[in-house]
Protein backbone atom coordinates (compact mmCIF):
# COMPACT_ATOMS: atom_id res chain seq x y z
CA UNK A 1 0.00 0.00 0.00
CA UNK A 2 1.38 3.37 -0.81
CA UNK A 3 1.70 6.40 1.20
CA UNK A 4 -1.34 8.10 0.35
CA UNK A 5 -3.34 4.77 1.13
CA UNK A 6 -1.86 4.70 5.04
CA UNK A 7 -2.56 8.39 5.41
CA UNK A 8 -6.41 7.67 4.62
CA UNK A 9 -6.50 5.09 6.89
CA UNK A 10 -4.57 7.30 9.32
CA UNK A 11 -7.18 10.21 9.12
CA UNK A 12 -9.87 7.80 9.12
CA UNK A 13 -8.65 6.37 12.46
CA UNK A 14 -7.77 10.13 13.65
CA UNK A 15 -12.05 11.07 13.16
CA UNK A 16 -13.00 7.83 14.24
CA UNK A 17 -11.53 9.07 18.01
CA UNK A 18 -13.64 12.35 17.68
CA UNK A 19 -16.52 9.99 16.99
CA UNK A 20 -16.09 8.37 20.21
CA UNK A 21 -15.68 11.07 22.30
CA UNK A 22 -18.89 12.55 20.89
CA UNK A 23 -20.59 8.92 21.59
CA UNK A 24 -19.52 8.60 24.80
CA UNK A 25 -21.30 12.54 25.62
CA UNK A 26 -24.26 11.94 23.84
CA UNK A 27 -25.10 8.54 25.34
CA UNK A 28 -24.46 9.58 28.44
CA UNK A 29 -26.59 12.78 28.52
CA UNK A 30 -29.16 10.92 26.12
CA UNK A 31 -29.24 7.86 28.35
CA UNK A 32 -30.07 10.25 31.73
CA UNK A 33 -32.34 12.73 29.74
CA UNK A 34 -34.56 9.52 28.21
CA UNK A 35 -35.02 7.65 31.59
CA UNK A 36 -35.24 10.28 33.96
CA UNK A 37 -38.12 12.64 32.17
CA UNK A 38 -40.63 10.73 33.12
CA UNK A 39 -39.93 11.40 36.82
CA UNK A 40 -39.42 14.92 36.56
CA UNK A 41 -42.64 16.92 37.69
CA UNK A 42 -43.56 20.04 39.75
CA UNK A 43 -43.76 17.70 42.87
CA UNK A 44 -40.60 16.39 42.63
CA UNK A 45 -39.09 20.03 42.47
CA UNK A 46 -41.16 21.81 44.96
CA UNK A 47 -41.80 18.23 47.29
CA UNK A 48 -39.63 17.93 50.20
CA UNK A 49 -38.15 14.22 50.01
CA UNK A 50 -39.86 11.43 52.56
CA UNK A 51 -39.06 7.97 53.47
CA UNK A 52 -35.30 8.12 52.98
CA UNK A 53 -36.26 9.36 49.18
CA UNK A 54 -38.56 6.41 48.35
CA UNK A 55 -41.12 8.84 48.13
CA UNK A 56 -41.87 12.71 47.59
CA UNK A 57 -39.89 15.37 45.75
CA UNK A 58 -36.41 16.46 46.21
CA UNK A 59 -36.47 20.09 47.31
CA UNK A 60 -34.69 20.45 50.81
CA UNK A 61 -31.47 18.86 48.44
CA UNK A 62 -31.89 21.37 45.96
CA UNK A 63 -32.06 24.34 48.63
CA UNK A 64 -29.35 23.04 50.06
CA UNK A 65 -27.29 23.12 46.63
CA UNK A 66 -28.08 26.61 46.27
CA UNK A 67 -27.43 27.60 49.91
CA UNK A 68 -24.37 25.34 50.00
CA UNK A 69 -22.93 26.88 46.57
CA UNK A 70 -24.01 30.84 47.65
CA UNK A 71 -22.26 30.52 50.79
CA UNK A 72 -18.85 29.32 48.78
CA UNK A 73 -19.39 31.64 46.08
CA UNK A 74 -20.00 34.51 48.75
CA UNK A 75 -16.44 33.54 50.45
CA UNK A 76 -14.20 32.68 47.53
CA UNK A 77 -14.97 35.59 44.97
CA UNK A 78 -14.01 38.28 47.00
CA UNK A 79 -10.66 36.52 47.97
CA UNK A 80 -9.92 35.01 44.59
CA UNK A 81 -10.70 38.43 42.42
CA UNK A 82 -8.59 39.87 45.17
CA UNK A 83 -5.76 37.80 44.77
CA UNK A 84 -5.81 38.29 41.24
CA UNK A 85 -5.65 42.19 41.50
CA UNK A 86 -3.00 42.23 43.93
CA UNK A 87 -1.29 39.99 41.92
CA UNK A 88 -1.55 41.28 38.44
CA UNK A 89 -1.79 45.19 39.98
CA UNK A 90 0.17 45.46 42.79
CA UNK A 91 2.60 43.03 43.30
CA UNK A 92 5.84 43.15 40.97
CA UNK A 93 6.28 40.71 38.35
CA UNK A 94 8.46 37.38 39.12
CA UNK A 95 8.73 37.94 42.94
CA UNK A 96 9.16 35.18 45.10
CA UNK A 97 5.86 35.68 46.70
CA UNK A 98 4.12 35.62 43.13
CA UNK A 99 6.01 32.16 42.02
CA UNK A 100 4.50 30.90 45.36
CA UNK A 101 1.21 31.90 45.30
CA UNK A 102 1.53 30.34 41.50
CA UNK A 103 2.61 27.23 42.77
CA UNK A 104 0.09 26.99 45.70
CA UNK A 105 -2.49 28.09 43.91
CA UNK A 106 -2.01 24.93 41.23
CA UNK A 107 -1.46 22.65 44.51
CA UNK A 108 -4.53 23.61 45.51
CA UNK A 109 -5.80 22.82 42.56
CA UNK A 110 -4.51 19.48 41.76
CA UNK A 111 -6.05 18.04 45.54
CA UNK A 112 -8.60 15.41 45.54
CA UNK A 113 -11.73 16.84 47.04
CA UNK A 114 -11.98 13.65 49.05
CA UNK A 115 -8.64 15.09 50.88
CA UNK A 116 -10.48 18.91 50.96
CA UNK A 117 -13.59 16.06 52.64
CA UNK A 118 -10.94 15.08 55.24
CA UNK A 119 -9.52 18.30 56.02
CA UNK A 120 -13.12 20.17 56.18
CA UNK A 121 -14.46 17.54 58.58
CA UNK A 122 -11.35 17.46 61.20
CA UNK A 123 -10.70 21.78 60.65
CA UNK A 124 -14.49 22.86 60.35
CA UNK A 125 -16.71 20.12 61.60
CA UNK A 126 -14.53 19.33 64.58
CA UNK A 127 -11.44 21.83 65.29
CA UNK A 128 -14.02 24.90 64.89
CA UNK A 129 -16.89 22.92 66.30
CA UNK A 130 -18.95 24.32 63.42
CA UNK A 131 -20.65 20.65 62.92
CA UNK A 132 -21.86 19.37 59.89
CA UNK A 133 -23.57 22.20 58.41
CA UNK A 134 -23.85 24.49 55.44
CA UNK A 135 -20.72 26.72 57.07
CA UNK A 136 -18.53 24.24 57.14
CA UNK A 137 -19.67 22.95 53.47
CA UNK A 138 -19.47 25.77 52.03
CA UNK A 139 -16.21 26.99 53.58
CA UNK A 140 -14.60 23.69 52.03
CA UNK A 141 -15.98 24.44 48.78
CA UNK A 142 -15.00 27.91 48.83
CA UNK A 143 -11.41 26.67 49.67
CA UNK A 144 -11.87 23.92 46.71
CA UNK A 145 -12.83 26.80 44.00
CA UNK A 146 -10.68 29.22 44.89
CA UNK A 147 -7.90 28.33 42.27
CA UNK A 148 -10.44 28.31 39.68
CA UNK A 149 -11.51 31.81 40.64
CA UNK A 150 -7.83 33.67 40.93
CA UNK A 151 -6.84 32.29 37.86
CA UNK A 152 -9.60 33.33 35.29
CA UNK A 153 -9.29 36.64 37.13
CA UNK A 154 -5.85 37.22 36.77
CA UNK A 155 -6.25 35.98 33.01
CA UNK A 156 -9.41 38.47 32.66
CA UNK A 157 -7.09 41.54 34.40
CA UNK A 158 -4.21 40.57 32.45
CA UNK A 159 -6.02 41.26 29.39
CA UNK A 160 -7.48 44.83 30.22
CA UNK A 161 -4.58 46.61 27.72
CA UNK A 162 -2.23 48.44 29.25
CA UNK A 163 -3.66 52.05 27.60
CA UNK A 164 -6.01 52.28 30.18
CA UNK A 165 -3.81 52.51 32.98
CA UNK A 166 -1.04 54.49 31.84
CA UNK A 167 -3.96 57.03 30.22
CA UNK A 168 -5.56 56.97 33.55
CA UNK A 169 -2.71 57.59 35.77
CA UNK A 170 -1.94 60.22 33.29
CA UNK A 171 -5.12 61.87 33.93
CA UNK A 172 -3.75 61.70 37.85
CA UNK A 173 -6.77 58.86 38.84
CA UNK A 174 -5.12 57.06 41.63
CA UNK A 175 -4.50 52.57 41.18
CA UNK A 176 -7.73 52.06 43.12
CA UNK A 177 -9.98 54.46 41.19
CA UNK A 178 -8.08 53.52 38.12
CA UNK A 179 -8.76 49.37 39.14
CA UNK A 180 -12.47 50.11 40.30
CA UNK A 181 -13.48 52.77 36.95
CA UNK A 182 -11.80 51.00 34.36
CA UNK A 183 -9.65 47.62 34.81
CA UNK A 184 -12.54 45.92 37.20
CA UNK A 185 -15.50 46.20 34.34
CA UNK A 186 -13.20 45.70 31.55
CA UNK A 187 -12.03 42.33 33.49
CA UNK A 188 -15.67 41.59 34.36
CA UNK A 189 -17.00 38.88 31.54
CA UNK A 190 -13.40 37.25 32.69
CA UNK A 191 -14.29 37.17 36.14
CA UNK A 192 -18.14 36.19 35.76
CA UNK A 193 -16.65 33.18 33.76
CA UNK A 194 -14.62 32.10 36.33
CA UNK A 195 -17.42 32.53 38.69
CA UNK A 196 -19.99 30.30 36.25
CA UNK A 197 -17.37 27.59 36.06
CA UNK A 198 -16.79 27.46 39.79
CA UNK A 199 -20.60 27.05 40.44
CA UNK A 200 -20.84 24.03 38.43
CA UNK A 201 -18.00 22.46 40.30
CA UNK A 202 -19.95 23.23 43.54
CA UNK A 203 -23.23 22.25 42.34
CA UNK A 204 -21.69 18.52 41.36
CA UNK A 205 -19.06 18.11 44.50
CA UNK A 206 -20.11 15.27 46.38
CA UNK A 207 -16.95 13.47 47.88
CA UNK A 208 -15.92 17.30 50.07
CA UNK A 209 -19.70 17.57 50.69
CA UNK A 210 -21.07 14.44 52.09
CA UNK A 211 -17.85 14.65 55.42
CA UNK A 212 -18.77 18.36 55.82
CA UNK A 213 -22.29 19.06 55.53
CA UNK A 214 -23.81 15.90 55.76
CA UNK A 215 -26.47 14.34 54.56
CA UNK A 216 -29.71 15.20 56.64
CA UNK A 217 -33.16 15.53 54.61
CA UNK A 218 -33.98 18.37 56.78
CA UNK A 219 -35.11 21.67 54.89
CA UNK A 220 -31.46 24.07 55.82
CA UNK A 221 -32.83 26.80 57.59
CA UNK A 222 -29.53 28.01 59.29
CA UNK A 223 -26.19 28.40 58.63
CA UNK A 224 -25.53 25.85 61.04
CA UNK A 225 -27.93 23.01 59.90
CA UNK A 226 -26.72 20.26 57.70
CA UNK A 227 -27.78 19.63 55.03
CA UNK A 228 -27.56 17.16 51.79
CA UNK A 229 -26.97 18.27 48.30
CA UNK A 230 -28.57 16.92 45.27
CA UNK A 231 -25.29 15.45 44.10
CA UNK A 232 -24.88 13.02 47.67
CA UNK A 233 -28.71 13.18 47.59
CA UNK A 234 -27.95 11.16 43.62
CA UNK A 235 -25.10 8.99 45.63
CA UNK A 236 -27.28 7.85 48.31
CA UNK A 237 -30.49 6.90 46.00
CA UNK A 238 -28.31 4.77 43.75
CA UNK A 239 -25.76 3.36 46.12
CA UNK A 240 -28.85 2.28 48.40
CA UNK A 241 -30.91 1.39 45.84
CA UNK A 242 -34.03 3.64 47.72
CA UNK A 243 -35.22 4.77 44.36
CA UNK A 244 -34.13 4.63 40.58
CA UNK A 245 -36.58 6.38 39.00
CA UNK A 246 -36.03 9.57 41.71
CA UNK A 247 -32.05 8.89 40.85
CA UNK A 248 -32.86 9.60 37.68
CA UNK A 249 -34.91 12.48 37.87
CA UNK A 250 -31.81 13.91 40.10
CA UNK A 251 -29.34 13.01 37.83
CA UNK A 252 -31.16 14.50 35.15
CA UNK A 253 -31.44 18.04 37.40
CA UNK A 254 -28.35 18.41 37.40
CA UNK A 255 -27.39 17.35 34.22
CA UNK A 256 -29.60 20.26 33.16
CA UNK A 257 -27.87 22.53 35.91
CA UNK A 258 -24.48 22.06 34.77
CA UNK A 259 -25.62 22.19 30.60
CA UNK A 260 -26.95 25.47 31.80
CA UNK A 261 -24.28 26.53 33.32
CA UNK A 262 -21.67 25.67 30.66
CA UNK A 263 -23.70 27.77 28.31
CA UNK A 264 -23.44 31.03 30.73
CA UNK A 265 -19.92 30.45 31.44
CA UNK A 266 -19.43 30.12 26.69
CA UNK A 267 -21.96 33.51 26.82
CA UNK A 268 -19.95 35.44 28.97
CA UNK A 269 -16.68 34.24 27.01
CA UNK A 270 -18.11 35.24 23.85
CA UNK A 271 -18.57 38.82 25.44
CA UNK A 272 -14.69 38.70 26.43
CA UNK A 273 -13.62 37.92 22.87
CA UNK A 274 -16.18 40.43 21.06
CA UNK A 275 -14.18 43.46 23.39
CA UNK B 1 -5.79 63.82 49.33
CA UNK B 2 -3.68 62.98 52.78
CA UNK B 3 -7.53 60.49 53.39
CA UNK B 4 -6.78 59.26 49.74
CA UNK B 5 -3.77 57.90 50.43
CA UNK B 6 -4.52 55.89 53.55
CA UNK B 7 -7.48 54.47 51.41
CA UNK B 8 -5.29 53.42 48.39
CA UNK B 9 -2.85 51.83 51.33
CA UNK B 10 -6.08 50.64 52.98
CA UNK B 11 -7.24 48.69 49.40
CA UNK B 12 -4.03 47.66 48.79
CA UNK B 13 -3.37 45.60 52.13
CA UNK B 14 -6.76 44.06 51.83
CA UNK B 15 -5.84 42.71 48.06
CA UNK B 16 -2.63 41.43 49.90
CA UNK B 17 -4.48 39.44 52.43
CA UNK B 18 -6.97 38.19 50.10
CA UNK B 19 -3.50 37.08 47.94
CA UNK B 20 -2.89 35.81 50.77
CA UNK B 21 -5.71 33.52 51.91
CA UNK B 22 -4.49 30.21 49.66
CA UNK B 23 -1.47 30.31 50.68
CA UNK B 24 -2.47 30.40 54.28
CA UNK B 25 -5.30 27.79 53.03
CA UNK B 26 -2.83 25.62 52.32
CA UNK B 27 -0.31 25.50 55.29
CA UNK B 28 -3.86 24.90 57.40
CA UNK B 29 -4.91 22.14 55.38
CA UNK B 30 -1.25 20.72 55.15
CA UNK B 31 -0.89 21.07 59.08
CA UNK B 32 -3.99 19.05 59.80
CA UNK B 33 -3.62 16.24 57.57
CA UNK B 34 -0.50 15.55 59.04
CA UNK B 35 -1.61 16.48 62.49
CA UNK B 36 -4.11 13.47 61.85
CA UNK B 37 -2.58 11.28 60.01
CA UNK B 38 1.03 11.06 61.34
CA UNK B 39 0.89 9.66 64.66
CA UNK B 40 -0.69 6.20 63.34
CA UNK B 41 1.82 6.34 60.06
CA UNK B 42 4.71 6.62 63.20
CA UNK B 43 2.42 3.67 65.32
CA UNK B 44 2.07 1.05 62.30
CA UNK B 45 5.34 2.35 60.55
CA UNK B 46 5.36 3.71 56.85
CA UNK B 47 6.09 0.79 54.87
CA UNK B 48 3.94 -1.58 57.04
CA UNK B 49 1.17 0.97 56.45
CA UNK B 50 1.26 1.14 52.63
CA UNK B 51 2.66 -2.72 51.87
CA UNK B 52 0.72 -5.21 54.59
CA UNK B 53 -2.36 -6.41 52.98
CA UNK B 54 -4.33 -6.66 56.15
CA UNK B 55 -6.77 -4.12 56.63
CA UNK B 56 -8.93 -5.58 60.22
CA UNK B 57 -8.93 -1.86 61.83
CA UNK B 58 -11.07 -3.02 64.38
CA UNK B 59 -9.00 -5.43 65.22
CA UNK B 60 -5.83 -3.30 65.40
CA UNK B 61 -4.58 -4.23 61.65
CA UNK B 62 -4.21 -0.98 59.50
CA UNK B 63 -2.11 -2.22 55.83
CA UNK B 64 -4.05 -0.25 53.45
CA UNK B 65 -1.84 -2.72 50.36
CA UNK B 66 -4.72 -3.97 48.60
CA UNK B 67 -6.33 -0.60 48.61
CA UNK B 68 -3.11 1.10 47.31
CA UNK B 69 -3.11 -2.01 44.87
CA UNK B 70 -6.86 -1.37 44.12
CA UNK B 71 -6.01 1.83 43.11
CA UNK B 72 -3.28 1.44 41.01
CA UNK B 73 -4.86 -1.09 38.90
CA UNK B 74 -8.05 0.72 38.35
CA UNK B 75 -5.99 3.95 37.45
CA UNK B 76 -3.71 2.54 34.98
CA UNK B 77 -6.42 0.62 33.41
CA UNK B 78 -7.95 3.92 33.04
CA UNK B 79 -5.15 5.65 31.29
CA UNK B 80 -4.28 2.82 28.71
CA UNK B 81 -7.07 3.26 26.90
CA UNK B 82 -8.18 7.39 27.61
CA UNK B 83 -4.57 8.01 27.05
CA UNK B 84 -4.24 7.09 23.15
CA UNK B 85 -7.74 8.28 22.74
CA UNK B 86 -7.38 11.43 24.00
CA UNK B 87 -4.05 12.49 22.28
CA UNK B 88 -5.28 11.50 18.82
CA UNK B 89 -8.19 13.84 19.76
CA UNK B 90 -6.02 16.26 20.73
CA UNK B 91 -4.00 15.93 17.30
CA UNK B 92 -7.03 15.80 15.66
CA UNK B 93 -8.64 19.08 17.04
CA UNK B 94 -5.17 20.90 16.26
CA UNK B 95 -3.82 19.48 13.03
CA UNK B 96 -6.55 17.49 10.91
CA UNK B 97 -9.87 19.12 11.95
CA UNK B 98 -11.18 22.37 10.31
CA UNK B 99 -10.90 24.64 13.00
CA UNK B 100 -15.04 25.10 13.35
CA UNK B 101 -15.56 21.50 13.98
CA UNK B 102 -12.55 22.26 16.87
CA UNK B 103 -13.99 24.67 18.63
CA UNK B 104 -17.38 22.54 18.48
CA UNK B 105 -15.57 19.32 19.67
CA UNK B 106 -13.75 21.89 22.53
CA UNK B 107 -17.06 22.81 24.00
CA UNK B 108 -18.65 19.06 24.02
CA UNK B 109 -15.07 18.03 25.75
CA UNK B 110 -15.96 21.21 28.20
CA UNK B 111 -19.14 19.72 29.00
CA UNK B 112 -17.39 16.21 29.88
CA UNK B 113 -15.70 18.12 32.07
CA UNK B 114 -18.22 19.66 33.95
CA UNK B 115 -20.52 16.47 34.78
CA UNK B 116 -20.07 15.66 38.02
CA UNK B 117 -18.25 12.48 39.04
CA UNK B 118 -21.54 10.85 40.69
CA UNK B 119 -23.43 11.18 37.72
CA UNK B 120 -20.67 9.46 35.66
CA UNK B 121 -20.91 6.62 38.86
CA UNK B 122 -24.66 6.47 38.45
CA UNK B 123 -24.20 6.19 34.61
CA UNK B 124 -21.72 3.48 35.05
CA UNK B 125 -24.03 1.53 38.00
CA UNK B 126 -27.01 1.88 35.43
CA UNK B 127 -25.39 1.02 32.48
CA UNK B 128 -21.85 -0.58 32.25
CA UNK B 129 -22.09 -2.48 35.46
CA UNK B 130 -24.96 -4.67 34.41
CA UNK B 131 -23.31 -4.35 30.54
CA UNK B 132 -20.09 -6.23 32.22
CA UNK B 133 -22.26 -8.40 33.86
CA UNK B 134 -24.34 -9.70 30.91
CA UNK B 135 -21.16 -10.03 28.47
CA UNK B 136 -18.29 -10.53 30.33
CA UNK B 137 -19.21 -12.49 33.40
CA UNK B 138 -18.80 -12.00 37.37
CA UNK B 139 -20.71 -9.29 39.16
CA UNK B 140 -20.23 -5.99 37.00
CA UNK B 141 -18.81 -3.98 40.03
CA UNK B 142 -14.77 -4.68 38.74
CA UNK B 143 -11.71 -3.13 37.89
CA UNK B 144 -13.33 -2.84 34.33
CA UNK B 145 -16.38 -0.73 35.05
CA UNK B 146 -14.01 1.78 37.00
CA UNK B 147 -10.93 1.96 34.33
CA UNK B 148 -14.27 3.01 31.93
CA UNK B 149 -15.60 5.43 33.94
CA UNK B 150 -12.36 6.94 34.97
CA UNK B 151 -11.28 6.94 31.70
CA UNK B 152 -14.30 8.80 30.53
CA UNK B 153 -13.55 11.62 33.74
CA UNK B 154 -10.15 12.01 32.93
CA UNK B 155 -10.52 12.39 29.20
CA UNK B 156 -10.98 16.55 29.05
CA UNK B 157 -7.78 16.55 31.14
CA UNK B 158 -5.79 14.72 28.87
CA UNK B 159 -7.57 16.52 25.68
CA UNK B 160 -7.08 19.99 26.48
CA UNK B 161 -3.53 19.94 28.13
CA UNK B 162 -1.76 17.80 25.10
CA UNK B 163 -4.13 19.97 22.67
CA UNK B 164 -2.21 23.20 23.94
CA UNK B 165 0.90 21.98 23.98
CA UNK B 166 0.73 20.76 20.09
CA UNK B 167 -0.71 23.98 19.23
CA UNK B 168 2.13 25.69 21.14
CA UNK B 169 4.90 23.96 18.91
CA UNK B 170 6.43 27.17 16.39
CA UNK B 171 4.36 27.20 13.25
CA UNK B 172 7.93 27.17 11.78
CA UNK B 173 8.35 23.34 12.65
CA UNK B 174 5.67 22.40 10.21
CA UNK B 175 6.67 24.94 7.80
CA UNK B 176 9.84 23.82 7.41
CA UNK B 177 9.20 19.66 7.56
CA UNK B 178 6.67 19.99 4.44
CA UNK B 179 8.89 22.47 2.84
CA UNK B 180 11.64 19.46 3.14
CA UNK B 181 8.98 16.87 1.59
CA UNK B 182 7.33 15.20 4.50
CA UNK B 183 3.96 14.55 4.43
CA UNK B 184 1.98 15.86 6.67
CA UNK B 185 1.68 12.91 8.89
CA UNK B 186 5.14 12.95 8.25
CA UNK B 187 5.21 15.74 10.32
CA UNK B 188 3.13 15.11 13.00
CA UNK B 189 4.70 12.08 14.23
CA UNK B 190 8.40 13.00 13.51
CA UNK B 191 7.92 16.76 14.45
CA UNK B 192 5.27 17.89 16.22
CA UNK B 193 4.60 15.34 18.82
CA UNK B 194 7.84 15.27 19.75
CA UNK B 195 8.26 18.85 20.35
CA UNK B 196 5.30 18.79 21.81
CA UNK B 197 6.40 16.14 24.05
CA UNK B 198 7.02 17.46 27.39
CA UNK B 199 3.62 19.18 27.40
CA UNK B 200 1.61 15.57 26.62
CA UNK B 201 3.35 14.02 29.72
CA UNK B 202 2.76 16.40 31.39
CA UNK B 203 -1.54 15.53 30.57
CA UNK B 204 -0.60 11.99 31.35
CA UNK B 205 0.42 12.47 34.85
CA UNK B 206 -1.73 15.39 35.76
CA UNK B 207 -5.07 13.11 34.57
CA UNK B 208 -3.13 10.24 36.65
CA UNK B 209 -3.00 12.30 39.72
CA UNK B 210 -6.88 13.17 39.10
CA UNK B 211 -7.68 9.16 38.58
CA UNK B 212 -6.31 8.40 41.54
CA UNK B 213 -7.88 10.97 43.60
CA UNK B 214 -11.32 10.62 42.02
CA UNK B 215 -13.66 9.38 44.99
CA UNK B 216 -17.53 8.78 44.34
CA UNK B 217 -17.94 7.18 40.50
CA UNK B 218 -15.13 4.88 41.51
CA UNK B 219 -16.65 3.76 44.58
CA UNK B 220 -20.17 3.28 42.44
CA UNK B 221 -18.77 0.87 40.28
CA UNK B 222 -15.75 -1.37 41.66
CA UNK B 223 -18.04 -3.18 44.03
CA UNK B 224 -15.35 -2.42 47.01
CA UNK B 225 -14.01 -5.60 48.48
CA UNK B 226 -10.98 -5.32 49.82
CA UNK B 227 -9.19 -8.05 47.59
CA UNK B 228 -6.16 -8.30 45.77
CA UNK B 229 -7.69 -8.27 42.19
CA UNK B 230 -7.02 -11.21 40.23
CA UNK B 231 -8.36 -10.05 36.55
CA UNK B 232 -10.47 -7.10 35.48
CA UNK B 233 -13.40 -8.50 36.49
CA UNK B 234 -12.50 -8.54 40.20
CA UNK B 235 -14.38 -6.18 42.43
CA UNK B 236 -11.96 -4.04 43.83
CA UNK B 237 -11.55 -0.96 46.62
CA UNK B 238 -9.52 1.74 46.06
CA UNK B 239 -7.99 4.13 48.89
CA UNK B 240 -10.48 7.15 48.01
CA UNK B 241 -14.03 4.74 48.66
CA UNK B 242 -12.18 2.90 52.09
CA UNK B 243 -12.33 6.63 53.02
CA UNK B 244 -15.78 7.39 52.50
CA UNK B 245 -16.83 4.40 52.87
CA UNK B 246 -15.53 3.72 56.64
CA UNK B 247 -15.40 7.24 57.48
CA UNK B 248 -19.13 7.41 58.88
CA UNK B 249 -18.68 5.02 61.81
CA UNK B 250 -15.06 4.95 61.91
CA UNK B 251 -13.51 5.98 65.70
CA UNK B 252 -10.37 6.12 67.14
CA UNK B 253 -6.92 4.72 65.32
CA UNK B 254 -9.66 3.44 62.43
CA UNK B 255 -10.27 6.93 62.05
CA UNK B 256 -6.87 8.35 62.05
CA UNK B 257 -6.05 5.10 60.05
CA UNK B 258 -8.37 6.71 57.16
CA UNK B 259 -6.67 9.83 57.83
CA UNK B 260 -3.15 8.51 57.55
CA UNK B 261 -4.37 7.19 54.02
CA UNK B 262 -5.77 10.90 52.75
CA UNK B 263 -1.83 11.95 54.35
CA UNK B 264 -0.92 9.40 51.94
CA UNK B 265 -3.20 10.57 49.17
CA UNK B 266 -2.39 14.33 49.82
CA UNK B 267 1.97 13.91 49.73
CA UNK B 268 1.85 11.56 46.85
CA UNK B 269 -0.47 14.32 44.95
CA UNK B 270 1.40 17.39 45.86
CA UNK B 271 4.65 16.04 45.05
CA UNK B 272 3.07 14.76 41.68
CA UNK B 273 1.87 18.68 40.51
CA UNK B 274 4.97 20.23 42.02
CA UNK B 275 6.99 18.24 39.63
CA UNK B 276 5.09 19.24 36.77
CA UNK B 277 5.08 22.54 37.56
CA UNK B 278 8.87 23.10 38.45
CA UNK B 279 9.56 21.11 35.02
CA UNK B 280 7.44 22.71 33.59
CA UNK B 281 8.96 26.10 34.66
CA UNK B 282 12.72 24.72 33.85
CA UNK B 283 11.37 23.61 30.18
CA UNK B 284 10.47 27.71 29.61
CA UNK B 285 13.49 28.60 31.15
CA UNK B 286 15.64 25.95 28.86
CA UNK B 287 13.32 27.84 26.28
CA UNK B 288 11.71 24.51 24.98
Amino acid sequence: MGTKGKEKIITVLFWFSALIIIAILVGIIGYIVVKGISAISWDFITQPPSRAGKEGGISTTIIGTIYLTLVAMILAVPFGVGAALYLEEYGRKNTRFGYALKLTAETLAGIPSIVYGLFGFVFFVIFLNMGWSILSGGLTLAIMILPTITRTAQEAVIAVPQEYRSNSFALGATKWYTIKRLILPAAAPGIVTGIILSIGRAVGESAAVILTAGSSLGMPLNITDPARTMAVHLYILAMEGISMERAFGTALLIIVLIVIINYLANLSLRKLARQ
Amino acid sequence: MKRNKINERLVEILLRVSASASVLAIIIITFFIFYKGIPLLAKVGIIDFLFNLNWNPTKGSFGIGAMVIGSLAVTLSSLIWSVPLGIMTAILMAEIAPPKFSGILSRLVELLAGIPSVVYGFFGLIVIVPMIRNYLGGVGLSVLAGAIVLGIMILPTIINISRDAINAVPEEYKVNSLALGATHYQSISRVILPAARSGIITAIVLGLGRAIGETMAVLMVTGNSAVIPDSLLSPVRTMTSNIVLEMGYAAGDHQAALFATGTVLFVFIVILNLAVSISMKAGTEDGN
